[in-house]
């Protein structure tokens, strides 16, 4: 990670821009089946897993068999929510006009209903990446990711909210929209919640019946064994969902911006914030299926609205435009990422790093604007 | 599968009565949530439905050069069809799912519960040149239930006349194979316009039909042939020399734009507009995008001029309030269906002109009149 001052002028800026639009465009031409098969045989590996896992289940009472059935079912539930319905969501596949899997239908494996998810993350998250206090995906809400969040005894507990918000995680993302840090301090109203709650727990009560009821309920006998084992898989999905999410933007080198950097933004300078905001994690192609492609954040965040298989696929270039503009390229393996990613859970919860923006030096600068890295 | 019965009415037979399914079936969703049972059953065998309706090519049949016909079995959803309507038939091509309508040729009645489609290739058609080189035995498609108000009416009338040209016979050569298998038994004139006798597309059945049926009569006019029944394009001395009793009964048209403006003006001119029943096919209309914002676009029972702003700030402008988010074409909030007309993408020049497609307001402008669903 660089630390010297890059400048560079509108005129590169506007260029970036049409280079990354071109690369866009290139993608978007040549989608055709091989997209399609490609999601459609993720789906169909998640499905025979979801099933074979179900029914090894019903054999659960031998060991080998919880276990190849649990891991099976917590395989099926990262798959649904990562490669599959965090990208059909995004609306990667519409272009292929299949109405099961189109953004606005789409509903996956877990406790927040899709539509909740859409807003909060589709549209806040991926237009206000990493601008403070617009993107509540920095801290969610609970915790202290950026130096410039004001400290408070409750960010002591910083490390166990973590822990708490990673072992519930399909739960918190459920509340997500809900806004509750909003709510408490008073700037958005409680009504305005009933809805959105109306939402959630018709989804939690009919994911809750299906693993907690309906299927211990049909291995009979096996009921307690088999509701600990839906109960596993769904727990091994949220450190898993966790994990991945917090490594895309917050281990070291991440950069944050304030409202003011980011006013009238050009489509260049939004690019810019969009890969200087995200982080990768390097790993074989297994990996990046599980993490949804969302090991390729940088580009994720750059093309949401690209199939997530093409990432890889043009990783390079845009490590080739940041090279050349002087931009970091945040990259590095997930033992790497996530553990800078706790170690700044650990160092926030302490008043340490909380000077102000303005007295902190910028570490890059583009034309006039400072857009800082946070440390 | 049941098959339709070939009664005598114009309902269409339901398979099985809902409740009958719906037990075991919310159990099986209950269990299949949030995916729905069929998408599961699909990755096994696409012709396995809990609820959505396909059908399985199960046989494809070439009777003119340009011109294939389809026998489709569909899944048991299918409620039949009343001669005259069409159904939507959705097909993959370069992973990207195409919807047209196509009408069923073959009568409402036909013992198997199978139907026929005959479809016209056209030069630069992308469906039609698709399933003309590609359909096959085995192939599955999405089906829609039929639709539409061509049909004849419950109430038979004492005489009909169809006309029709070129691929536009299909509706009423239903129309025709129904009334047979009903033993209907007034009078029917069949006039049909084509090139030559080449390009009739299903002649032999046409053919059998009229020797079969005394009260058939098939008139044949060729355009660029003189072996036909009639000569030339259509005019009033055709349809006084075939069916001079036209003004007395309904007359059932469907054919390409040129023949259907001269019969409509004819009747309407005759003042008989009441006694013509029309089914348009409606070719996609070329658009000539140049830049210039011209044409109406409504957005559901509110139009506006086109200002050749996205279509996100004119529905605003129109004081509508759709719902949106990023408003740069990265969060999907905005979409919409677009019922008709064509539109381009501001980010990649894209155009966007196949009815009923979803587009992101904010990234869309329109070319020419545009109608969006809000
Ligand atoms: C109610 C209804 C019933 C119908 N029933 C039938 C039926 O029974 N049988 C049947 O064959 N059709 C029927 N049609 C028409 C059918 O739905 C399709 O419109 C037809 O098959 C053409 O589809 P396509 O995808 O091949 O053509 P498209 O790709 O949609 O093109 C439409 C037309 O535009 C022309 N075109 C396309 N691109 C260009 C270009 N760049 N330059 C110039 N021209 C271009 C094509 O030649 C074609 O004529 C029906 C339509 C309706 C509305
Ligand atoms: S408003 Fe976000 S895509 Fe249109």
């Amino acid at each position: 990670m660089t630390n010297a001052s890059i400048t560079l002028t509108k005129d590169q800026i506007d260029e970036l821009g049409r280079e990354l639009d071109a690369i866009k465009l290139r993608v978007i031409n040549d989608l055709g089946k091989e997209d399609r098969d490609y999601i459609y045989n993720v789906i169909k590996a998640q499905r025979a897993l979801e099933v074979g896992g179900r029914a090894s289940l019903y054999l659960g009472f031998l060991p080998p068999f919880w276990l190849a059935g649990t891991a099976a079912l917590s395989l099926s539930k990262i798959l649904d929510n990562m490669e599959i319905g965090h990208n059909v969501m995004h609306g990667q596949y519409d272009w292929m006009r299949d109405p099961a899997l189109n953004s606005k239908r789409f509903e996956w494996d877990t406790a927040c209903p899709a539509d909740q998810w859409r807003h909060s993350h589709n549209y806040m998250h991926h237009t206000f990446t990493n601008i403070l206090d617009k993107d509540r995906d920095i801290g969610y809400g609970i915790l202290r990711m950026d130096e410039t969040q004001r400290w408070n005894p409750y960010y002591l507990g910083n490390p166990a909210w973590a822990f708490l918000l990673m072992t519930f995680f399909q739960y918190g993302v459920a509340l997500h929209d809900l806004e509750t840090e909003n709510v408490i301090t008073g700037k958005r109203k409680l009504s305005e919640n009933k809805a959105l709650w109306d939402g959630i727990w018709r989804k939690i009560g009919r994911q809750t019946l299906k693993d907690y009821v309906l299927f211990p309920a049909l291995t009979g006998p096996l009921f307690v064994s088999t509701l600990t084992a839906n109960a596993t898989a769904n727990l091994a999905r949220n450190l898993w969902a966790f994990s991945i999410i917090f490594c895309g933007h917050f281990p070291t080198g991440v950069a944050t911006f304030t409202q003011e950097e980011t006013e009238n933004e050009s489509r260049g300078e939004w690019y810019i914030r969009q890969m200087m905001g995200s982080a990768n994690i390097t790993g074989g192609k297994l990996f990046h299926i599980l993490s949804g492609n969302l090991s390729h954040q940088i580009e994720h965040h750059l093309f949401p609205d690209i199939p997530a298989r093409r990432y890889p696929q043009i990783a390079p270039e845009v490590k080739a435009l940041c090279e050349k503009y002087g931009l970091p390229y945040n990259s590095g393996r997930f033992s790497k990422q996530i553990g800078s990613t706790w170690a700044k859970i650990f160092r926030l919860a302490l008043p340490i790093g909380s000077q102000d923006r303005s007295t902190k030096p910028p570490a890059v600068t583009v034309v006039d604007k400072k857009l800082r890295v946070a440390a | 599968m049941t098959a339709l019965l070939p009664k005598r009415s114009n309902r269409s037979p339901r398979r099985l009565s809902p409740l009958r399914r719906l037990e075991p079936l919310r159990l099986f969703e209950a269990l299949a949530t949030p995916h729905g049972v069929d998408r599961y059953l699909e990755l096994v065998n696409p012709m396995l439905t809990v609820r959505e309706l396909r059908a399985e090519v199960t046989a494809v049949h070439r009777s003119t050069l340009d011109s294939v016909t389809l026998t489709l079995r569909p899944t048991r959803q299918w409620r039949g069809f009343k001669a005259g309507q069409f159904v939507n038939v959705t097909v993959e091509i370069d992973g990207v799912r195409r919807t047209r309508c196509y009408s069923p040729t073959c009568s409402q009645y036909r013992k198997d519960g199978l139907i026929e489609i005959t479809i016209k290739r056209h030069p630069e058609g992308l469906v039609s040149q698709y399933l003309h080189a590609n359909a096959a035995p085995g192939l599955v498609v999405q089906l829609s239930q039929a639709d539409g108000v061509f049909h004849l009416p419950a109430l038979r009338p004492e005489r009909l006349l169809l006309v029709s040209g070129g691929s536009g016979i299909t509706p009423v050569l239903s129309m025709l194979r129904t009334l047979c298998d009903e033993g209907y038994s007034g009078e029917v004139v069949f006039l049909h316009y084509s090139n030559g006798e080449h390009d009739v597309a299903l002649l032999r059945e046409l053919r059998e039909l009229a020797a079969q049926h005394g009260n058939v009569r098939l008139v044949l006019a060729y355009t660029d042939a003189t072996d036909g029944d009639l000569t030339g394009f259509f005019g009033p001395h055709h349809l006084a020399e075939v069916a001079p009793w036209f003004a007395e009964s309904h007359t059932y048209l469907c054919g390409p734009p040129a023949l259907m403006s001269s019969v409509k003006a004819h009747y309407a001119e005759a003042g008989l507009t009441d006694l013509l029943h029309i089914e348009e096919f409606q070719p996609a209309p070329i658009v000539v995008d140049d830049g210039e914002p011209t044409g109406t676009i409504a957005f559901g029972d509110t139009t506006a001029e086109n200002s050749g702003e996205t279509l996100l700030e004119q529905a605003e402008a129109a004081g509508l309030t759709p719902e949106y988010g990023c408003r740069m074409g990265i969060c999907f909030s905005c979409t919409q269906v677009k019922t008709s007309g064509c539109t381009r993408n501001i980010r990649t020049g894209e155009l966007h002109s196949d009815p009923d497609e979803e587009i992101q307001l904010c990234i869309n402008v329109p070319v020419g009149d545009v109608s969006i669903d809000l």
